[in-house]
């Protein structure tokens, strides 16, 4: 499988990403710079984390105009997996491909540290190597990851089971613990944790991994066929 | 020519920590009498006079970047601007 890794200008993720899906997972990856025009040959699209274009305006805010986000447009209606990640969050938000609004954490604080989440739905092609309601742990680092939408949205993403991680405790006001949601066709995630830093018990572990695992097994599923 | 005043502002329903942690130092301050702070945003922007109607032409620079209107409201002002 081929993934194509989204680097906007100030992203800073992109290499954890890289090497999630490289290295640890042994599939094809290739950095794509926000001004391409073709994604057409990568079965599969990351938006790393990062303050893509210094945040300017608000977060995501600039970076829904870039030259490459017609393509990821484009890759989202084909139905390819794509998954952003904390500012990769905020940029699908900003350019509607996912509802809803990150807003400064509460406390108004930077928080980096390891949080519990509860996989909420695990009938996904991004957690189906997870248990339903199983908790893992994964690296938080954001100001900006208090998940608001008003109450018709919230109750949308309730009904369809959208809502895909939670966290297990409070810490930055998002609406209902929310920290990943998917879009209704279930091929578009966004989180504001780091599953991408959690792939190796080296750095801290390893639940991270079967986010990647569960979206290749999918794919596998779907385009090679068996003898 | 005209310029144009862009007060973009956080909805009412949405809480605002940065405005909320403002008005606890004006508070110690001793300015008790401050009852909220709201923080938001003003932009200037210059635009050449040209067919499009530019308050048609504001709503959709307003509505695609200058805002987001999940969490933002947005109002403006146009003056003249008079070439020297």
């Amino acid at each position: 499988m081929k993934f194509a890794v989204i680097v906007f200008p100030g992203s800073n993720c992109d290499l954890d990403m890289y090497h999630a899906v490289k290295d640890e997972l042994g599939e094809e990856a290739e950095y794509v710079w926000h001004d391409s025009k073709d994604l057409s040959s990568y079965d599969g699209i990351l938006l790393p984390g990062g303050f893509s274009y210094g945040d300017y305006l608000r977060c995501g805010a600039i970076a829904q105009f870039s030259g490459v986000m017609d393509e990821v447009r484009k890759a989202a209606e084909a139905g390819k997996p794509v998954l952003g990640i904390c500012n990769g969050f905020q940029i699908l938000t900003e350019a509607g491909l996912l509802p809803g609004v990150l807003l400064r954490n509460k406390n108004l604080k930077f928080m980096c540290r390891t949080v519990g989440l509860k996989v909420e739905n695990n009938n996904t092609l991004f957690t189906n190597e997870y248990e339903k309601g199983q908790e893992i742990q994964i690296p938080i680092a954001h100001g900006e990851g208090n998940y608001f939408c008003d109450d018709a949205t919230y109750s949308h993403l309730k009904e369809n089971n959208q809502i895909v991680f939670t966290y297990a405790d409070d810490f930055n006001g998002s609406r209902n613990n929310i920290a990943g949601i998917i879009n209704e066709r279930g091929n578009v995630l966004g989180m504001m944790p780091h599953p991408e830093r959690a792939v190796s018990d080296l750095i801290g572990g390893t639940d991270g991994l079967a986010l990647f695992r569960s979206i290749v097994k999918q794919w596998r599923e779907a385009h090679v066929s068996h003898a | 020519m005209k310029k144009v005043k862009v007060y973009v502002t956080l909805r009412e329903s949405v809480l605002d920590p940065q405005g909320s942690a403002v008005m606890g130092s004006l508070h110690k301050m001793g300015y008790g009498e401050v009852e909220d702070v709201r923080i938001g945003k003003y932009l200037e922007l210059v635009i050449s006079d040209s067919e499009r109607d530019v308050d048609a032409l504001v709503n959709e620079l307003c509505h695609r970047l200058l805002a987001n209107t999940v969490i933002e409201d947005y109002r403006y002002e146009i003056e003249e601007v008079v070439s020297q």
